[in-house]
């Protein structure tokens, strides 16, 4: 009981998530809303951590809602918008944390004392490399299962995925260069993963700026992701993968090269897992093998699907509230992970009995539909 | 997910090396092995492609199926002191009322929207089982114990099978190094038992002929007169209780049990049904017999020193999956599905 009202408790400290989805969620019809809503989240988390009013904990957490929202549009875009129903979304994601994180590991460790100027263009370039690396497999994945469909597109990520987990495990590196260690161990991970490069401004200790870093990087490319998939998703390019989920046949019909617009939507999904993937490994400063396993893709379906599939608003509220569910379920239940995985399958299977498009399905923030078109964003 | 039962190499091995084997005698004892094996991943794979081949489905929880009949046949034994058929008869008949709870609750509300909206119930349903026997800790003294024991659902248990059988080896072949076990033998006449069964279930009786009318055109068998709903229930009926079946043989034979220990075999005897040919019968168990046969082939035949490569053969099951899709995506002994526009 106790364990209760302290869990409940806990969740005030996140109040400026509340503050950002009530900006989100405001029935405003202007585009340069979407200002407002990214400079309100910074200003209020930011300001709340120098205040002192938001703890750094919050902070960090806001960070992960940020990469698990990227990791969830990036889903949806693949499943929602063209309809390909892909369920091996965490192997793209530790294509790119690895790649990522070992490329920061390697320099940083190479060159310590790295200068700013030079340390954050070398973790961007290392998270652009890693999403390159899982769009590429995001093409070889996508290449051979064309021409299946439905659920046996579905077995098929999944087969990747464990393919790419048991490849991972095998990936070895652990040599010194240029007097220092890099630990990259197959089985084990690749501990040590820097932190995201962020200044330290004087009166903070090094631990609060580098959380308040992850949580600047994190949303800005959120907002950069979200922003590309809605200007994708409303242009020709979107209207003919909309056009593929319907009714593939049709499109064919009506000269859509169908092949073409799988293949690039896998690849566009792959890419922005694998910044989210980079960011992940950066938050964590740890990669392991099983990060790419199924129970996570499955974590981020129940993500997506929460939210309401093909709605990239619902994929960011779901982020948040199944992201503050779970500390408050690591709170209430202190440790006991089992549980609150039996949660995530109850939430699954009722979300499709009873509400098969989740929170906000169909729905966009209005803010981010494009002018003449602020009523239904699937139409 | 590489501990998982069925999938490590130490276990695949029978319990005892013959010294210095030679490669024909290996060969035999790996094939052994594999029969063996796949006997189990037939078992689960039925399951699969009977529900395939009624609904369309991809019964993801089946693998949960096949773990919690292990674990009914675990306290069966320890608890009521149950031998071996009482065990396999409690598991097949729990795991029965699973299946059919999971069609009545699940799977029927959700049959007439799309086919996607089922799989993905079925994966939060899997996920929900196996976290849920996760979740279960308590202790308990079993029958003829003095000390209770601690029972973890989320740590590996040790399944009593010395408590049923005895281990006991035979040479197959005069004069070679070739073993079966007696757990072996179990293995293999229970599930060519249930598989006869199955067959003369399918081919021989009305209901067996609802069950293929029903994959053919549900519609067409309402009009006829016939409780579809009654034939599909069924169908999952059968797969459970078969599951249950592979639970309990998988649990013998290599000994240890955990809530994770369905998912892994699950998706393999997955993509054994899709290597038959799903929705067809002799295809699930030509698939299954394959597919064990080719993963403890793999394992075998993957160099283990100076790196340990045979972790690699949990990946041979999947890449299996992909050439077949590719290169025949009805399976062995599938029909082609064609399309209407």
């Amino acid at each position: 009981m106790s364990n209760l009202i302290e869990a409940f408790g806990a969740l005030k400290q996140f109040w400026p998530v509340a503050v950002a989805l009530g900006l989100m969620l405001a029935p405003v019809r202007k585009r340069w809303w979407w200002a407002v809503v990214l400079g309100g989240s910074l200003i209020v988390t930011l300001g709340g951590l120098c205040l002192g009013i938001v703890s750094v904990y919050a902070v960090r957490v806001q960070a992960l809602i940020c990469i698990t929202a990227i990791l969830a549009v990036s889903l949806t875009f693949i499943n929602g918008v063209t309809g390909l129903f892909s369920i091996g979304h965490a192997g793209f994601m530790i294509v790119g944390a690895y790649v990522s994180g070992i490329l920061t590991a390697l320099v940083f460790k190479l060159a310590p004392g790295t200068p700013l100027a030079l340390a954050v263009p070398v973790f961007l370039l290392s998270l652009v490399l890693g999403g390159a690396a899982s769009a590429a497999t995001g093409l070889v994945v996508g290449l051979p299962t064309l021409r299946l469909r439905g659920d046996y597109l579905a077995i098929a990520t999944i087969g990747f995925a464990e393919i790419i987990g048991v490849v991972l495990r095998f990936v070895t590196f652990d040599r010194e260069v240029g007097g220092a260690v890099v630990q990259v161990g197959g089985p084990r991970g690749v501990p040590g993963v820097p932190a995201m490069p962020g200044p330290v401004p004087p009166g903070f200790d090094g631990n609060t700026a580098g959380v308040a870093a992850a949580f600047v990087y994190s949303l800005l490319i959120l907002a950069l992701v979200v922003w590309l998939l809605r200007n994708y998703i409303f242009s020709t390019h979107g209207r003919a993968c909309c056009a593929v989920r319907d009714d593939e046949a049709a499109a064919e019909i009506l000269g859509v090269d169908t092949v073409f617009y799988k293949v690039h939507t896998f690849v566009v999904g792959a890419f922005f897992a694998g910044v989210g993937g980079g960011l992940l490994a950066h938050w964590s400063n740890f990669i392991h093998p099983s990060m790419g396993g199924f129970v996570r893709s499955i974590e981020y379906l129940i993500v997506v699907y929460l939210g309401g599939i093909g709605s990239l608003s619902g994929g960011i509220l779901a982020a948040a509230l199944l992201t503050i569910m779970d500390v408050f379920l690591k709170d209430l239940l202190q440790g006991r992970d089992a549980w609150r995985m039996a949660i995530y399958g109850a939430i699954l299977v009722a979300v499709i009995l009873r509400r098969p498009n989740g929170l906000y399905g169909g729905r966009e923030f209005r803010w981010l539909l494009p002018a003449g078109r602020r009523r239904d964003a699937r139409s | 997910m590489t501990s998982t039962a069925l999938c490590s190499r130490r276990d695949s091995v029978p319990t005892f090396r013959p010294k210095e084997p030679g490669r024909m005698e290996e060969f035999l004892n790996q094939l052994i092995n594999g029969l063996q094996r796949g006997s189990l991943y037939a078992l689960i794979a039925l399951g699969y492609t009977l529900v395939y081949g009624v609904l369309h489905l991809i019964n993801f929880a089946h693998g949960e199926v096949f773990m919690i009949g292990a674990f009914v046949a675990f306290f069966a034994v320890l608890l009521a002191g149950a031998g071996f058929l009482a065990a396999l008869g409690a598991a097949m008949i729990c795991c029965a009322l699973l299946a059919l709870l999971m069609e009545r609750g699940v799977y029927r509300p959700l049959r007439h929207r799309p086919r996607l909206a089922g799989l993905i119930a079925a994966i939060g349903l899997s996920i929900f089982l196996s976290s849920l026997v996760q979740t279960l800790s308590f202790g308990f003294t079993p029958r003829g114990a003095s000390e209770p024991v601690r029972f973890s659902g989320a740590s590996y248990n040790a399944f009593p099978a010395r408590r049923l059988f005895e281990q006991a080896s035979y040479r197959v072949v005069p004069g070679m190094d070739v073993y079966l076990t007696n757990v072996q033998i179990l293995n293999f006449t229970v599930s060519l038992v249930l598989m006869a069964g199955l067959w003369i279930l399918v081919r021989k009786t009305t209901l067996g002929m609802a069950m293929r009318a029903c994959a053919n055109n549900k519609d067409a068998l309402a009009l006829m007169g016939v409780n579809v709903n009654r034939v599909i229930a069924f169908t999952f009926v059968v797969g459970g209780a078969l599951a249950g079946a592979g639970g309990v043989l998988s649990a013998l034979t290599y000994p240890r049990i955990d809530a994770m220990m369905g998912l892994m075999p699950g998706l393999k005897a997955f993509v054994a049904a899709v290597l038959g040919g799903i929705g067809s019968v002799p295809g699930a168990m030509l698939g299954g017999f394959l597919m064990g046969i080719a993963e403890v082939g793999a394992a075998s035949a993957l160099p283990s020193q100076p790196v340990d490569y045979t972790p690699l053969a949990d990946g041979v099951s999947f890449a299996v999956l992909i050439l077949v899709l590719l290169v025949r995506p009805r399976g062995i002994l599938g029909e082609a599905e064609r399309e209407k526009v």
